[in-house]
């Protein structure tokens, strides 16, 4: 039998708590963050060392088998989802912080460090790892490399492609790569810039160099209500006009405020619309001149009200609900669905009348928070998986939010990755040459095909069959079948 | 050949569709300000006839409060720069024009930053999507108009600094920014050695720093941002306040390698890590982006005595060495490549452009 003439071949090389095989141990891996898709791997390895990682891959080459790569299983976009006759690689027990210089400002990671222990390892320099995703006490920094995540600091302080300057790793060839360095600009192609945000489809990261930034003296963050979205939305544009680069500028709707206030008492405003977070950081002047330019442009923008974080608990406060809206929308609905488009900033207002109609049309709740000032939208579809249609629904929901932000001059995710979840929707936003560019890049690492097989680039039968489902609008065919 | 005056994409397909199928070679060029940028055999021209693309120009969108400017490849970067002035906003990678006016697709196409590279992030960093018409005629779109963007490969990074080996980058939207409130410049007199050392403890503090150069025994800093964070820094930061014009003129020369050691006929430029001690190097140096780049300058040197020094002390402090100007050496004036990277640029090149008919041996010999 197939699983277990590979697993013998892996069990040569790795200690047997390092293959995992039976049912109830391989449970565990069936999905990430999307749970919509659920798939048991043929096998579940989890190597401890660099050298053990390029066996698996040299073996599983030789022997033909798929290898998908995961971190901590957070990504919300399939990434990790495991492949039915495949290895499932997992980079958990590569944990290692190992080295932080303060001096140069950098720390070298295995790809299994949680993004968090970074920020709290460099914190006694007075340094910190700038992109901060919501989920940033569980995901790992080689699933932040293969996502490109960002997080409520990036407008001001980059994604992850901003912020990593190398990385090492292995192709499915079991080729070792290092990418960057310590030194910037090297010359060639930038194959670090092609090579993050790939989603573990051109080489599994074994080690990670990034750049820490100081910590800045203060931090205070307003809190605006608007009584109308567009207004709200309007106002975001308008920090950025008047020159100001905020630390964040986040906008939450009242169906998001109304579920997490109960969940964490922030202090929002429940009465608003929507409310808009906007950070100031620097030194302690800088900081009272910007958060005054700030409260200048929302009052001429139509806020309704305004409110200053004095504390830093306070400002903790105002952001926690932010950062609590997904488990919040766990809390008020049993199943939830996390949409990730970016559009350009003017049509944030718009977006949300949009998504209003679309409620009514699918008969389902949908609350928002966006990185405003990036202009990235989560819609958060509420629903229930074990009513019959509602799941379906809302991924028709979600499939259209995304046409939408195309047709907007945008893209199906501004962060969380294509995976299987938005696999489809490629089909809208790139056409058949420009996927046929993207299966070139990924030939050009893995001319196998075995690297993570079937994601982020839909094949061509995939798009015409998407697109045939597509001119019967809405009313989706055999809809009883699982479509991916 | 040049592109019909105000040419249009097609014409541009035309010109490209034609030479892949009669595998001419084709030299893409721009205002040229980079042409002597580039692998290439000693005392020849890189191969090719020369397709000049500055009749594909104009600034397609422009919204300020979007923090987007997209244009045509053959934009002059002046135009551009003019009218992100007229909002208050600018180019932060500060890309090098070398005295001339280059079109936006060489800046990206060559991926070169200037001084504010470490504090603001390099060219790749503000590319936000970018068009590529490859050899077969596609058109290509990858990235697009928004700050976040994570659909398929991030391939209109890679376009920058490509040299246009994968095909023309006909059109490209960058990410701009407001033009800091303040600046001020302070010049501190300080060794090589007790500069860098300087600008990384400088560095791992909460200053608003856009520049660190040192030259002939003297620091620069640079800080830009808020008025009150400049001042507060400046007053903690001590030094000597340079007076604004003569501080533009040296972060020009830097950012345009104007500076006078760029007259000498040899010139090294290497990329290290921010905290390598001075290395014992002969010839003048420059040291820029906080440490992290240092020019070598000198008259008439044996080139390949020099590229076995400079290469291998570059390599050995964890670094490159490009000879930026002076004959290249035997093994050329790119830092080689790692073989396995070698052999991606190869499959990249045989997909984007199989019959070789773009910028061949501009990057890598024989590519
Ligand atoms: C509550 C919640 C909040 C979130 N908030 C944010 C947010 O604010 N911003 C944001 O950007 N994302 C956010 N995410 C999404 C997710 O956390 C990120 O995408 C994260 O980077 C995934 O990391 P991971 O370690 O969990 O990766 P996994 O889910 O394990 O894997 C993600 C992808 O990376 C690949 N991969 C993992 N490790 C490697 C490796 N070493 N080498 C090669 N490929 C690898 C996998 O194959 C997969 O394709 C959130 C998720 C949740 C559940």
């Amino acid at each position: 039998m197939r699983q277990h003439d590979v697993a013998a071949a892996l069990r040569q090389l790795l200690p047997a708590d390092s293959v995992l095989s039976r049912d109830e141990e391989l449970h565990p891996y069936e999905c990430d963050g999307l749970t919509a898709f659920r798939q048991i791997p043929m096998l579940v390895v989890l190597p401890r060392t660099e050298e053990e990682v390029r066996q698996v891959l040299v073996t599983c080459r030789r022997l033909e088998v798929p290898v998908v790569a995961r971190g901590s299983g957070t990504g919300l976009s399939g990434g990790a989802t495991p492949h039915a006759s495949g290895v499932l690689l997992s980079l958990a027990r590569l944990n290692k912080i190992l080295e932080i210089d303060a001096l140069a400002r950098i720390a070298r990671l295995q790809p299994g460090v949680r993004n968090l222990q970074v920020s709290d390892a460099a914190a006694p320099h007075g340094l910190y790892y700038a992109p901060d995703p919501s989920s940033q006490i569980a995901c790992s920094i080689g699933g932040n490399v293969a996502e490109n995540s960002g997080g409520v600091h990036c407008l001001k302080y980059g994604l992850t492609v901003h912020n990593v300057l190398g990385i090492r790793g292995y192709t499915m060839e079991g080729e070792l790569l290092e990418l960057g360095s310590r030194a910037p600009d090297r010359p060639g192609l930038d194959l670090l810039a092609l090579a993050i945000g790939s989603e573990g489809l051109l080489m599994v990261v074994t080690e990670v160099i990034v750049k820490l930034v100081p910590r800045p003296q203060l931090a205070r963050v307003v809190m605006a209500s608007f009584a109308d979205v567009c207004e709200a939305g309007n106002a975001v544009a308008a920090i950025i006009a008047a020159g100001i680069i905020p630390a964040g500028l986040e906008m939450m709707d009242r169906k998001a405020t109304a579920a997490v206030e109960p969940f964490v008492q922030a202090g929002y405003d429940l009465a608003a619309e929507a409310i808009l977070l906007a950070e100031a950081d620097g030194t302690p002047e800088e900081v009272a001149d910007q958060i005054a330019e700030i409260e200048g442009v929302l009052s001429t923008a139509g806020a309704t009200a305004m409110t200053v974080s004095n504390t830093e608990a306070e400002r903790l406060r105002f952001w926690s609900g932010r950062k609590n809206a997904f488990p919040a929308a766990g809390r008020v609905s049993p199943d939830y669905y996390c949409m990730d488009g970016t559009i350009p900033r003017k049509n944030l207002g718009p977006m949300l009348k949009a998504i209003e109609a679309m409620e009514t049309r699918y008969g389902l709740r949908c609350m928002n928070v966006f990185h405003a000032g990036d202009g990235n939208l989560h819609p958060l579809i509420l629903f229930d998986a074990n009513t019959p249609g509602e799941w379906e629904r809302a991924d028709r929901f979600g499939a259209e939010i995304l046409e939408l932000c195309v047709r907007l001059g945008g893209t199906i995710t501004g962060e969380h990755g294509v995976g299987i979840e938005k696999i489809n929707s490629m089909c809208v936003q790139f056409s058949e040459a420009e996927r046929a560019a993207f299966f070139a890049v990924k030939a050009a690492f893995d001319p196998a095909g075995l690297l993570n097989p079937g994601k982020a680039i839909p094949t061509l039968a995939r798009c015409a069959e998407y697109g045939k489902m597509h001119v019967r609008g809405g009313a989706l065919p055999h809809s009883d079948l699982p479509r991916f | 050949m040049t592109a019909p005056p105000g040419a249009t994409l097609s014409e541009l397909r035309e010109c490209v569709t034609a030479a892949h199928h009669e595998r001419k070679r084709l030299r893409l060029r721009g205002a040229g300000t980079k042409d002597f940028y580039g692998e290439c055999v000693v005392g020849e021209p890189v191969a090719g006839d020369a397709l000049d693309l500055r009749s594909y120009r104009g600034i397609v969108d422009y919204e300020p409060s979007e923090l987007v400017l997209t244009a045509r490849c053959g934009t002059a970067l002046s135009e551009i720069e003019t009218a992100l002035a007229e909002r208050g906003q600018f180019l932060a990678f500060e890309p090098p024009a070398f005295g001339g006016d280059p079109t936006i697709g060489g800046v990206i196409a060559a991926g070169l930053s200037g001084p504010r590279r470490m504090y603001a992030g390099a060219a790749r960093d503000f590319v936000l999507g970018a068009t590529l018409l490859d050899a077969r005629g596609e058109v290509l779109r990858f990235g697009g108009q928004v700050m976040k963007n994570v659909a398929g490969f991030d391939v209109s990074r890679l376009l920058c600094g490509s040299l246009g080996i994968l095909g023309i980058i006909t059109e490209v939207s960058l990410k701009v920014l407001p033009m800091p409130r303040a600046e001020e410049t302070l010049r501190f007199p300080l060794s090589a050695q007790e500069a860098v050392a300087a600008f990384n403890r400088w560095s791992g503090q909460p200053l608003p720093i856009s520049g660190a150069a040192w030259c002939e025994g003297a620091a620069y800093l640079r800080l830009s941002g808020a008025a009150s964070a400049v001042r507060t820094a400046k007053e903690g930061l001590g030094g000597e306040r340079v007076e604004a014009t003569s501080a533009a003129q040296w972060w020009n020369a830097l950012r345009h390698c104007s500076h006078p050691i760029f007259n000498n006929s040899s010139i090294w430029r290497l990329s290290l890590p921010d905290t390598t001690a001075p290395l014992t190097l002969p010839g003048e140096l420059l040291i820029d982006w906080g440490g992290a780049l240092r020019w070598y300058a000198s008259e008439d040197r044996d080139p390949d005595a020099q590229n076995v020094d400079v290469r291998a002390a570059a390599s050995a402090a964890g670094g490159t060495a490009i000879c930026w100007r002076g004959p290249a050496p035997s093994t050329g004036r790119f830092h080689p490549l790692q073989p396995a990277v070698a052999e991606l640029h190869r499959r990249l090149k045989e997909r984007f452009d199989p019959h070789g008919i773009f910028n061949p041996g501009r990057m890598i010999a024989g590519l």
